[in-house]
């Protein structure tokens, strides 16, 4: 799910990989022996229970996953502790593939034993991929907040993060957005990509917007506010990635949380804040394929994703930097790492989350204002 | 193929009568193959697929689209870097290009530039980007970083980077024809080096510098990656427009409007062409 096709080739790569290991680890759906078609099962209780559910999956023996970089959000440690936990192997394809590269994998290995089990998908991909998933509601689904699941269970959003404003420490201390303006930061605010084209582009214009103190249904001030930048001589055009923040080339950037973390860009002098009350969300999502080659795992994997134990998804992903989908339940039940929780960036205000309808008005806004804005 | 079987008939009239000689056409089978698969092809589907809405179904008006003063802006700018880095590069280049041609034609300087040309002409992309990137930092050499992002100048002086040594590939061989004896004698006839340069050796040189110059403004409109690693965050150029239009994440994608962006790219390329042929054929008059 990683956004860049940079990696393709190496994709590529993988996937022959995977494909030559998979001839060996194939292993047939529904031989679990017992009469439940876990396929056809929407829920862990609704199949038998867990433990149920953990004797099927053990008996397929094997889960099928897709797009997961193990440097990416902890996947490298989550992988191994569930294969850990349950003794499944996990046959992991095309690491650094995106969102619609798992999407197309699903379609055309559709019906063999190397189809993804499960997917880890950008929103925009899942919504308009409905029709691949199967409905399921892990155990733990009334932690998960409404607005971040689709109400039958086609979809859950994991983790995610918020956008954030990353800095070299030389700028000091920057606490509002409205610092940017001033002549030190000449030519060093960068975003994530072009607006009109990358995800994290247009959230990070639409949290600007919304420090400006506009609203998600209207970029405009976004848009202004990068047009001020640009006036000011302080917008950098270069796209900000890992080797432009290293050369100082970059060293303001608007990204999400996760990816603008000191650890994550590398960077020791690194600062990472959020403005007061422009805290946007952006999540990925979990779906389970419908025509799963191992379905009774897949349900597995995403009980064990959702588990807030100390050793579970939930608490493996905050300690790689992102922000976990029940994080607000695990905090008021005490279930959450606190000490990963506590490094990342502080959060002023209700999070905000785009609806499809305003992602689509921000994106036709852009295509008509945004090169005019900042050229 | 057809030269072949002549000289044997000669050789063995006797057999003549039992071997059919190929027509001479058939030896460009696999260039007109090649040229329909790589080039016809594709540019046909461009043209159909750019008339079409994204259900398949014909779409006339998306040819308004090129109306668009953002589309034509997107245009303009890929006109302007072109012409900017072609002219640039094919005026230094041949200067250079003349430079190591007056030098030892054995000589190392000369076996240097040449492979260093042939190395840097290749040297485009993200690894120039990045290259520029590290060399400028937040600070900047000779101007301020920020000026590097100024659209054309910026970037086109970094195009020149590979535009130049290009030219000199190109333009060396036709320096090399040029007769020492040719200056000699415009000499002896009492001609200044002005009159040398205007009268004999650039009417000489000119076609070969035209041509040189189209080939880097075509080089100049199809790159994509090194504009698209150093000013990615705004789409001034054709190629990055079209880049947005296939894999925009935000929903902006549209087949249908990159196709018409790449048929719009081949019409530009036509009229260059056009321009190209009137003025060639100006140069070229006195050789008829």
């Amino acid at each position: 799910m990683k956004l860049s096709y940079r990696y393709a080739v190496a994709g590529v790569a993988a996937a022959g990989l995977f494909a030559a290991a998979g001839c060996s680890s194939s292993s047939s759906s529904g031989s679990s022996g017992s009469s439940v078609n876990w396929a056809n099962e929407t829920s862990a209780s609704a199949g038998g229970g867990m433990s149920a559910l953990v004797k099927a999956a053990k008996a397929e023996g094997t889960l099928n996953v897709i797009a997961l970089p193990p440097t990416w959000a902890n996947y490298g440690t989550i992988i191994s502790t569930f294969e850990k936990d349950y003794g499944i192997k996990v046959n992991s394809a095309l690491p650094d593939g995106t969102s619609q590269q798992e999407v197309d994998a699903v379609k055309t290995e559709n019906g063999t034993a190397k189809a993804p089990d499960v997917m880890d998908i950008g929103m925009a991909v899942a919504l308009a991929n409905t029709s691949l998933f199967a409905p399921y509601e892990v155990s733990t689904w009334s932690s998960i907040p409404t607005a971040q699941k689709a109400p039958n269970g086609l979809w859950v959003q994991d983790y995610g993060g918020y956008m954030a404003v990353g800095y070299s420490s030389k700028f000091g201390t920057i606490t509002s957005l409205s610092q940017l303006l001033t002549s030190k930061f000449r030519n060093a605010v960068a975003l994530n990509g072009n607006p009109t084209s990358a995800n994290a582009g247009l959230n990070g214009v639409m949290m600007a917007s919304l420090a400006e103190g506009g609203t998600a249904s209207n970029i405009a001030d976004g848009v202004s506010f990068f047009a001020k930048l640009k006036a000011a001589g302080n917008f950098s055009p270069v796209s900000a990635t890992g080797a432009s923040i290293k050369a100082g080339t970059t060293p303001v950037v608007f990204n999400w949380d996760y990816l603008n973390l000191p650890s994550y860009v590398g960077v020791s002098n690194w600062k990472v804040f959020i403005p007061a009350n422009a805290v946007l969300g952006g999540y990925y999502a979990q779906a389970v394929n419908k025509n799963a080659p191992h379905p009774a795992a897949a349900r597995l994997w995403e009980e064990f994703l959702y588990s807030q134990s100390a050793t579970g998804g939930q608490n493996l992903w905050l300690q790689g930097g992102a922000r976990p989908v029940e994080q607000q339940a695990m905090t008021s039940n005490s279930s959450i790492d606190t000490s990963a929780a506590s490094k990342l960036p502080a959060v002023t205000g209700t999070p905000t989350f785009l609806s499809p309808t305003q992602s689509t008005d921000a994106a036709n806004y852009l295509a008509a204002n945004w090169a005019k804005a900042v050229s | 193929m057809a030269v072949a079987a002549t000289s044997e008939t000669g050789a063995r009239p006797s057999r003549a009568g039992r071997r059919v000689a190929a027509p001479a056409w058939v030896g460009t089978v696999p260039f007109l193959a090649y040229v329909a698969i790589f080039l016809l092809l594709p540019t046909g589907i461009v043209v159909v697929d750019s008339l079409k809405n994204p259900n398949g179904a014909w779409a006339f008006s998306n040819v308004t689209e090129l109306g668009n003063p953002l589309v034509r802006g997107y245009f303009i700018g890929s006109f302007k870097l072109c012409l900017l880095s072609s002219v640039s590069g094919a005026v230094l280049g041949a200067i250079l290009a003349y430079a190591i041609a007056s030098g030892n034609p054995d000589g190392v300087v000369r076996r240097l530039y040449l492979a260093g040309s042939g190395v840097l002409a290749q040297f485009g992309g993200i690894t120039l980007a990045f290259a520029f990137l590290v060399l400028l930092g937040p600070v900047g050499l000779l101007f301020h970083a920020s000026w590097y992002y100024n659209f054309p100048w910026g970037i086109g002086l970094i195009y020149t980077y590979f535009q130049v040594p290009l030219m000199v590939l190109v333009f060396l061989p036709a320096i090399d024809g040029v007769k020492v004896q040719w200056r000699e004698a415009s000499e002896n006839l009492g001609a200044s080096a002005w009159q040398y340069w205007r009268y004999v050796g650039g009417p000489l040189l000119m076609p070969a510098f035209l041509g040189g110059a189209l080939l880097l403004f075509a080089n100049a409109l199809s790159a994509f990656a090194t504009i698209q690693a150093w000013e990615s965050q705004i789409a001034y150029i054709v190629p990055q427009q079209i880049a947005t239009a296939l894999s925009s994440e935000v929903g902006l994608s549209n087949v249908n409007v990159a196709d018409l962006l790449a048929l719009g790219m081949v019409v530009m390329v036509a009229i260059v062409m056009a321009g190209y042929a009137l003025l060639q054929r100006r140069a070229a008059r006195w050789l008829r």
